[in-house]
Formats: C-alpha cells, structure tokens, sequence
C-alpha cells in the first residue's frame, strides 16, 4: 500500500516562535511528488515556474521544484500528515 | 592575500553542482569543506597504518601512536600551546566544553558560587552550565549583549564577583561574527580569581590565535569547522589546571594502573599523564590524523592571510547587500570587527523560505537560530539567515548570492 513515506525523506521542524515544517521528498520521487501536488493545489503565485506558492484545504504553503516544501501555521505534525496524505495519496 | 582560486581547486566537493547551478558554500560556519590534502591523509591512515594506538608493540601500533602524538603536537604548536600535554583530543567543541564542565566543574563549583556566560553563546556554552547549576545548586549568570550585538563589558565588569569561580565566553559569536575581546575578559575574569574558558569553535578555523599571549585558562575548538574531519576536535587547557582536574570520563587510555587490593577487595588507579588522562577509550585516531593536516594546510596559507580574505569578502558582501531593499543585517556594520559572518532577514518572508530559494540556485546558507536561541529572542528575531565564509569563497560567489538575494526581493 502507498503512503506518504514513499514519496517523503524528511520532516524538518523548525524551533522558536515559527513553527514551520519542512518537507523533503524523496530524490527519485520529488518529480511525481511536485507533480501531484500541482494537481490538487491552488497556485496562487509561480515564480519563474520553480517556486509555487500554493493554498489547500486553507493551508498556505510554497513549494519548490526541487522537491522542497515550506508549510507554516499548522498545529501540529500530524495536522501536517494528513494534508500530506490529501495532497500525495 | 589568499589565491581563493588556486585554493578551491583542493576543494573536490566545489565541482559540484546544485539544481544545475555551481555549488556555492556560504555555510561554514556551521562546517567547512575539506581539501582534497585532508582527504588523502585520512585514506592514506586507514590504507597504510590503521591499529590501536598506545600500549601494543607491533610496527602499526606504533605508527599510529606517533601520528596521533604529532597530531596533538602540531595542534598546540597552532594555537602557541606549550606541548601536547596541553591538548586533549575531543568530538569537538561541544565535548570540550562538557569536559570542563564535569571534570572541573563538577569538583570545583558549590552553592552560592556563580558561573558568568554571555547571551551570545552558542546552546553548547549554556546547556552544559545549566544542567550543572541543578546538580551543583550554582548560579548561571548572563553578561548583556549591547544593540550592535558586542559584549557589554560594563556589564560584565560589574557583574563579576569573588563568587564567580569562571567565565565562559565566546572568542567570535557564531551569530554575528563578532569578536570578543577575550584577553581581556580572562583578565577581568583572573583578578577576581576566576578561570576564563573561551568557546574557540568560529575563531580558530579563522583568526591567528596565540594562548599565551590571550592567557585563557581554557579553549575549545571543532576540527570539522578548519578543514578537518567531524567527530574530532580540541581542548586546550593550562597544563597546571588540566594537572589538577580529575578525569572526565574512566575507561582504558586514561589509566596508568588499575590493580586489584586482595584486602580491601577493589581496585586501586592511577590517572595516566597528560592529555591522555582525558582521552578514555580508543580515540579518534584517524581523525586526530585528519586534523593535522588540516592544520598544515591552514598554516601554509597562513592564518593573517585566512582572516584578511574573509575580512575583505564579508566587507564587499555587506556593501553589496546594501543594494537590496528589503534586506536587513543585523550586528556591526564595522567587517574589521567581525569574523567572516552576516546574520540578516528579508522583509516578508521566513529565513527558511529564503535558505530554500537559495538552495534552488545552489547557494547553501544557514536560516533558524544557529543554536543561539536567547541572542535571537533579545533582537526579537523569529530566526534569521547566516552567510559565513572561508577560504575558498570569492567575490563572484558574492555577486551571484546578491543576483539571487535581488529575485528573492521580488517575490
């Protein structure tokens, strides 16, 4: 069965006041990842076609085409988890 | 001054490239990249006179130990120690401070006595007073930071009493770059009877640095941050307070004797000497191998040239970043008084947004706190981005980041 450990390497969580999550994709991966979420999430902005600022589920997030996403103002990790699920499954 | 091109043909990892773009390496203050010289003496141990070091009496064994002697030897020679026996060999600066920590301070710091450390330290001259304060029942004392972010030595003057048994400070703040006067806050920290440790990890992978004349009682320094391998680095301690420390961890290579009194039933020991009293365990011989050719390396080039080179890129770096808007640095704007270091934000958005856009060009800079979480909260800074040079950088790897920077303003 698929799940989001597939496609993710790594969960960087930032300490201080900004709580952000940065995701990793997996290497061989981070193409079919890039793609799936440019499927399902809003592009609000493109920048030069390799930074994509994005909202789903009114989560705001950037993502990068080098297989790299920012996520902030969520709750916790498993809040991110499950957007990750929606966005990759 | 340095030939920073010549140099980075040393550099195998520099060919690399990021996302299609040339590598460009502005982290160095958390690691630095390692020439191919450093490369080749770790390969060359481990194919040739890889064994235990100390104690057997075969040919490798004694190639080793010789290394490893001579590695502590030119380690001292570095920082103008008076011998090996002043050098003890640990995982870094981290450890090194721990060392002293537990070691002397276990021993030597009781109730009502205080230990002063500065608001720009680095987590790792904090934690190890603070877990200590709870056992001991001491105080931690913080010296204030002025706006600039120099050390407020007013302060620190006037904080200091016969109750402060030491002085823990930083040499150059891993955050901003800036350079303590350490001389005299050893002097201070002495006149009032006090030991002075200074936290040696961002000022001796880049300054000239001569013991004697600084008298600090002790410096901790990384091999990994001057060119060597991770997993080794360096105490230097006075030999007479080292002389009087008990070990601080127990264990084979410590030990001159450990025998068994059939009365008493238990055992007798004997510290081994100096440094290997601190040294428990099979160390990091090929490490300590790696170290000292990192050593030569630098002493070749020579350290006034190493500090001049980061001095001028830091100085064109910061004139340039004038040009964007929307950048903000923080600390002294003065490059002659700073170590190679610039912390800054860019108005809007996060420092990881910002370490990623780089990242998507190939230029690897550091964002979060740097493992100085207090210094960033007194500036009220969520986090911040760290470029930090060496050696091997150049003024086109500066022109590229500010191309970037300039994109990064539009966004």
């Amino acid at each position: 069965m698929v799940s989001i450990e597939d496609y993710v390497a790594r969960i960087e969580e930032t300490c201080g006041e900004e709580k952000d999550f940065i995701v990793i994709f997996k290497y061989d991966k981070k193409e079919q990842a890039v793609a799936k979420i440019l499927k399902k999430a809003k592009i609000e902005k493109s920048i030069s076609a390799i930074i994509f600022e994005l909202t789903f589920k009114n989560v705001s997030f950037r993502l990068y085409g080098t297989g790299k996403a920012i996520f902030r103002d969520l709750k916790d990790k498993s809040e991110l988890q499950n957007v990750l699920v929606d966005l990759l499954l | 001054m340095l030939d920073p091109y010549k140099i980075r043909e040393d550099f195998p990892i520099l060919k690399r490239k990021i996302n299609n773009h040339p590598l460009i390496y502005f982290d160095n203050a958390a690691t630095s990249q390692k020439p191919k010289q450093v490369i080749e003496a770790i390969k060359n141990f481990y194919e040739n006179h890889n064994a235990n070091v100390h104690r057997a009496v075969h040919t490798l064994s004694q190639e080793a130990s010789e290394l490893y002697e001579k590695a502590h030897e030119e380690v001292a020679n570095f920082i103008n120690a008076n011998g090996m026996e002043e050098i003890v060999f640990v995982r870094g600066t981290t450890e090194a401070i721990n060392l002293v920590a537990y070691a002397w301070g276990l021993r030597n710091l009781k109730k009502d006595d205080e230990v002063i450390v500065s608001l720009m330290e680095h987590h790792s001259n904090i934690v190890p007073w603070e877990i200590l304060s709870k056992i001991n029942g001491f105080n931690v004392k913080y010296i204030e930071v002025n706006d600039d972010g120099t050390l407020n030595y007013e302060a620190f003057e006037d904080m200091i009493s016969n109750k402060t048994k030491i002085v823990c400070v930083s040499h150059v703040s891993n955050f901003s770059g800036v350079i303590n006067d350490v001389k005299r806050v050893a002097k201070v920290a002495h006149e009032h009877g006090a030991l002075a440790l200074i936290d040696g990890a961002q000022s001796v992978p880049h300054l000239p640095i001569n013991v004697k004349d600084l008298n600090v009682d002790f410096l901790a320094f990384s091999g990994h941050k001057m060119l060597g391998p991770t997993g080794i680095g360096a105490l230097y301690g006075k030999r007479e307070i080292l002389e009087e420390m008990e070990p601080f961890q127990g264990g084979g290579e410590m030990i001159r004797e450990v025998s068994f009194d059939t009365i008493t039933r238990r055992c007798s020991i004997t510290w081994n000497d100096l440094p290997w009293k601190f040294e428990a365990g099979t160390p990091n011989v090929c490490g300590g191998v790696g170290l000292m050719e990192a050593v030569r390396y630098l002493r070749k080039l020579g350290m006034e040239n190493v500090n001049a080179h980061e001095c001028m890129l830091t100085e064109y770096a910061m004139q340039r970043m004038q040009e964007c808007q929307k950048v903000k640095i923080y600390g002294p704007k003065d490059a002659s008084v700073k170590c190679g270091i610039i912390p800054f934000n860019v108005e809007g958005l996060s420092s990881h947004d910002v370490a990623l856009f780089l990242d998507n060009y190939g230029i690897m800079i550091r964002s979060g706190f740097h493992c100085a979480q207090p210094l960033h909260e007194i500036f009220k800074l969520k986090s911040s981005i760290r470029v930090s040079f060496y050696i091997y950088n150049t003024r086109e790897e500066v022109d590229r980041f500010i191309e970037v920077l300039k994109e990064i303003e539009q966004v």
